[in-house]
């Protein structure tokens, strides 16, 4: 193991990558729509809903 | 393949055998250091290793699961620079085989350094001279007002070519001059050999600490390179998509990957970088960054203390040593989303009374 070496190729390895890979993206977009959805009304929530009605 | 995808949400996912205590610390954890990462567009992930050694991981399993986490947390954020279109392409693709290279020769002397026995004292001891010196080097700045040891939140708005390319990487471009040269994004003209300098001793570190190597890449670009800022920080994160991958696919190929470990806390750092990156728009990052210096150092002393708990065999040592590292990343976390939601609150009133 001390040595560099050339990586061959393992699936089950690659299939723990692709997962970690999968999630990145899945998350990137499932966050964007979460954002584009609730993204106002968090905002209504922080500035303070009274506040925001004025 | 079907047996294969069986064998690892058997055994390699780790969540199934996890408490949901550990599972709520990482997603947790991850949230915080994604709120630092989306904030300061750095250094949030130079906090991961050092935790999951004092939680008793593997030196391997440590550093390759940072790895991995850093991958992950490369892909989201990159995806978002290439929409803004700060990713230099080609210097991304000279960069990746001299990264690549140095992360191979940082993993094969963490595993070797592990089978003498010595690779948890000296990672750790790389992290108090790393966590120490770019922590001193960030709360100089923040109390001089340079605005250096981060993104600067101003200069993202900025055209590449209103960049004036630094004395440092003129002079480099001067006199390093060995062909091939390549003219990148900002009509900067460098050598090949330069760029695969940096990136090799860049991947030596990311390899050898499991981090993304950006606060140390993103500074080389800069000065050594000649690339404007934005360009740096996308560039820097393409580039990590595949030598973070590679790296994470040779440590997942010993073991070294804990897909219990990188899935909650990459669950947690991609809404946290969401909210980070939405708080540059409304916080001054000058008056966070020195709470953020101090950050890094008391993650300094926080791995010192752990490494000598474990050292003396003080388990009170090591917990008060990752207390310390959690601690000071929540608190700075916490120092961002209360100023933001300050902020927010204050611009409203504003725009309230004017409009009145």
């Amino acid at each position: 193991m001390a040595g560099l070496e050339i990586p061959s190729w393992d699936p089950q390895t690659a299939l723990l990558i692709g997962t970690i890979l999968l999630e990145a993206i899945v998350l990137y977009a499932g966050y964007a729509g979460l954002e584009r959805l609730l993204g106002p009304h968090l905002m209504r929530l922080l500035v303070g809903g009274d506040r925001s009605g004025q | 393949m079907v047996s294969s995808a069986l064998d690892l949400f058997g055994s390699g996912l780790g969540i199934l055998d996890m408490g949901p205590e550990m599972l709520a610390l990482f997603v947790g954890f991850g949230l915080v250091v994604g709120v630092l990462f989306g904030f300061f567009g750095m250094g949030g992930s130079f906090l991961v290793t050092p935790a999951l050694l004092m939680l008793d991981y593997e030196p391997s399993v440590a550093v390759g699961s940072g790895m991995a986490f850093v991958f992950g947390t490369a892909v989201i954020a990159t995806l978002k620079h290439h929409d803004l279109g700060q990713v230099d392409y080609k210097l991304g693709a000279i960069m990746i085989t001299g990264t690549t290279i140095g992360i191979e020769a940082g993993r094969a002397s963490v595993y070797y350094l592990e089978s003498i026995g010595l690779a948890g004292s000296l990672i750790s001891v790389a992290y108090v001279v790393l966590l120490g010196g770019v922590g001193a080097m960030v709360t100089r700045d923040a109390l001089k007002g340079d605005g250096d040891g981060g993104v600067d939140h101003e200069a993202t708005d900025k055209s590449l070519d209103e960049y004036e390319i630094p004395e440092t990487a003129k002079k480099i471009q001067r006199t390093v001059r060995i062909p091939p040269m390549v003219t990148l994004r900002g009509d900067v003209s460098v050598s090949v050999w330069v760029i695969t300098a940096v990136a090799f001793a860049t991947g030596l570190l990311s390899g050898f600490l499991g981090v993304g190597g950006g606060f140390i890449r993103m500074p080389a670009m800069i000065y050594a390179i000649g690339v404007p800022v934005p360009v740096a920080v996308g560039t820097d994160l393409f580039e990590i998509v595949f030598s973070g991958g590679l790296g994470s696919y040779l440590y997942g190929q010993g073991g070294g990957v804990d897909l219990g470990i990188v899935a909650p806390l990459l669950f947690g750092s991609a809404l946290g970088a969401r909210v980070g990156s939405a708080a540059t728009a409304v916080v001054d990052a000058d008056g966070i960054k020195v709470y953020f210096g101090g950050m890094l150092l008391v993650g300094a002393v926080a791995v010192g203390v752990g490494e000598i708990g474990t050292y003396i065999g003080s388990p009170t040592l090591e917990m008060v040593g990752l207390v310390l590292v959690i601690g000071a990343a929540v608190v700075v976390a916490a120092a961002i989303l209360y100023t933001s939601v300050v902020s927010l609150r204050t611009t409203y009133d504003r725009q309230a009374t004017t409009a009145d």
